[in-house]
């Protein structure tokens, strides 16, 4: 792998792939341990109404728009799944089930009933995105790097994600003492002042502007499987939330670097000619991650669980 | 919060404890969904003094003490802290929720726990300082735990638990301790270090609150009693207020023929 080659054919989806799977896997440290991990799930399947309406509104298929349609749909579904939990007074989980299906089923007769269903929104776009195609053809080599007018070719979604990622970064970090007394102990948190609504909110929000951020640059297989596979995996790595994150993002960058160059020569190496999804393959990867540290962590047991049984 | 005219709504202003208790509670209220769990309920906890909240199971006694601290919220009812809102005191209570309340499996060990009791101090960004580390250690020793600091709390049992949960109270260094159910399912050797440190804090002026199950330690751990069945029942110094008659009204036909039994011999 020559610069000339790496540089604007690789590098660009390396390091795409890379900011969302650990801008997905942050968050999902704490969504795991709260028991919301559904919550990545439930956002990439509501955004679709989302996108559809912001579709309809400006006519046409751009990135800013359909981001905010996105981001609108996903506070719109956060709400829900909080009001409904409250006042049906049922588990997290049945109510982010209710509104995730209720808003997808929503987005597929919007797109159905109205004439978008001419325009590219299809499934295999929504969920494996289109990594390969994020290219940078402005760059001749590693020297592009320094090169302005090169750099402002860089595909969009490049400073996109690492904003997103930025933001997740300083979110989690700002508020890493209280997101952690909340998370274990609500009651003690509040009785101390956190605001653990307002936080959990901004942590669901959070969790959802990488899940959109993601969704628009990598399709919502990325999402879905970094929420969870790579913080369920760093869980059975570690006794200590600190060191879990760290391997979360560990395994998030290792998934994206290895599933993208699977994804690109794997197929050569055992003798077929086509390229596969390298999303798909990313998404893989976390979950043989997974499977690997549900076998050999050394954390694996859980506390109370009966002897015996490993 | 709503205002509640209670029946006595004259306390409200004439009574002079209202200024000065640690904790005083008026016209309390909360429902789940249409069933009130505590109703119009008067609390005036005595300073500097160990007061037991008992009743019936679901009388309410957990719901008061979390209502009272803003956990849950309230239909009505006014909360004062060492005479003051609760937003502004929140530095002088210590609150210990039941010890089932938490997911044990989280990931961090038992130092880290105590640790949180310093997040008011410490705050949002500041460094955990040697000093603090200290402090923490000081209160796993107080309640006997020291050699656990760097175990993971998974391992603990309900015991010990349970004192890792007090040393947190302790590094909040309040002047309030809110307890719920301390005592439930721990060993013998645990109820005896936890009663211990919970006098030694009322020798040091401390002011301490629990919700009480065992009927039988009441007359010898605590100087008042507060019983709740939804509503207040009685409130006051254990030899006037601890007797079969308020007892009896408390607990209703609910109580058992063993906890009968027991109430004989305690209360005589």
């Amino acid at each position: 792998m020559i610069g000339a080659e790496f540089v604007p054919l690789s590098l660009p989806p390396l390091l795409i792939g890379t900011f969302a799977a650990v801008a997905c896997a942050l968050p999902g440290n704490f969504l795991l341990l709260r028991r919301q991990a559904l919550i990545g799930d439930a956002i990439s399947h509501v955004v679709l109404p989302g996108i559809v309406v912001a579709f309809l509104l400006t006519g046409a298929i751009s990135t800013w728009p359909m981001m905010l349609g996105a981001a609108g749909a996903s506070v719109v579904a956060v709400a829900l799944i909080e009001a409904i939990r409250r006042l049906g007074r049922i588990e997290p989980g049945a109510a982010m089930g209710v509104v995730f299906t209720t808003m997808f089923a929503a987005g597929v007769l919007l797109l159905e009933q109205t004439d978008t269903s001419t325009v590219h929104l299809d499934v295999e776009h929504a969920l494996y995105g289109n990594l390969e195609s994020l290219i940078w053809l402005d760059a001749i080599g590693w020297s592009s790097l320094w090169d302005p007018v090169a750099l402002a070719g860089l595909p969009p979604e490049l400073p996109r994600m690492a904003l997103a990622l930025l933001g997740v970064g300083l979110f989690v970090t700002v508020f890493w003492r209280p997101l952690k007394i909340s998370t274990f102990d609500e009651g003690f948190a509040q009785a101390v002042g956190i605001a653990t609504g307002p936080l959990g909110l901004a942590l669901v929000v959070t969790a959802a502007i990488a899940a959109v951020a993601a969704f628009d640059a990598v399709g919502s297989i990325i999402v879905i499987a970094m929420f969870i596979c790579p913080p369920a995996s760093a869980r059975m790595m570690t006794d200590q939330l600190e060191v879990q994150v760290g391997w979360s993002a560990i395994f998030a960058t290792l998934s994206a670097i290895l599933g993208y160059v699977l994804a690109g020569y794997g197929p050569l190496l055992i003798g077929l000619n086509d390229a596969v999804s390298a999303a798909g393959m990313i998404a893989t990867v976390s979950g043989v991650i997974l499977a690997i540290c549900a076998r050999f962590g050394p954390c694996r047991t859980r506390a109370g669980a009966p002897s015996g049984i490993s | 919060m709503l205002d509640l005219i209670c029946e006595n709504g004259d306390v409200q202003t004439q009574d002079g404890l209202w200024a000065d208790s640690p904790l005083a509670i008026r016209g309390l209220t909360v429902t789940y969904g249409q069933k009130p769990a505590v109703f119009s309920v008067d609390m005036t906890v005595a300073a500097g003094q160990m007061t037991a909240i008992i009743g019936p199971n679901g009388a309410g006694k957990s719901t008061l003490l979390k209502a009272a601290l803003g956990i849950i919220p309230s239909v009505s009812g006014r909360v004062k802290v060492f005479g003051a809102d609760l937003a502004q005191q929140r530095a002088r209570i210590a609150y210990v929720p039941q010890r089932a309340s938490v997911d044990w499996d989280f990931p961090t060990r038992v130092i880290d726990v105590v640790l949180m009791g310093l997040y008011r101090e410490v705050g949002l960004m500041a460094r955990i300082r040697g000093q603090h580390r200290a402090r923490a250690q000081a209160c796993l020793e107080r309640v006997g735990m020291q050699d656990f600091a760097n175990r993971q709390i998974g391992q603990l049992s309900g015991g010990q638990q349970q004192r890792v949960f007090l040393a947190r109270a302790l590094a909040q260094a309040a002047d309030l301790y809110l307890l719920d159910e301390p005592f439930a399912g721990v060993d013998a050797a645990t109820e005896k270090a936890i009663i211990s440190v919970l006098k030694s804090l009322r020798e040091a002026g401390k002011t301490v609150v629990v919700v009480h199950h065992d009927l039988a330690t009441v007359r010898d751990y605590f100087d008042n009693v507060f019983l709740i069945n939804t509503r207040k029942i009685a409130e006051g110094p254990v030899e006037t207020t601890f007797t079969a008659d308020t007892l009896q009204e408390a607990y209703g036909g609910r109580l058992a023929a063993t906890q009968v039994d027991q109430l004989q011999a305690v209360v005589g």
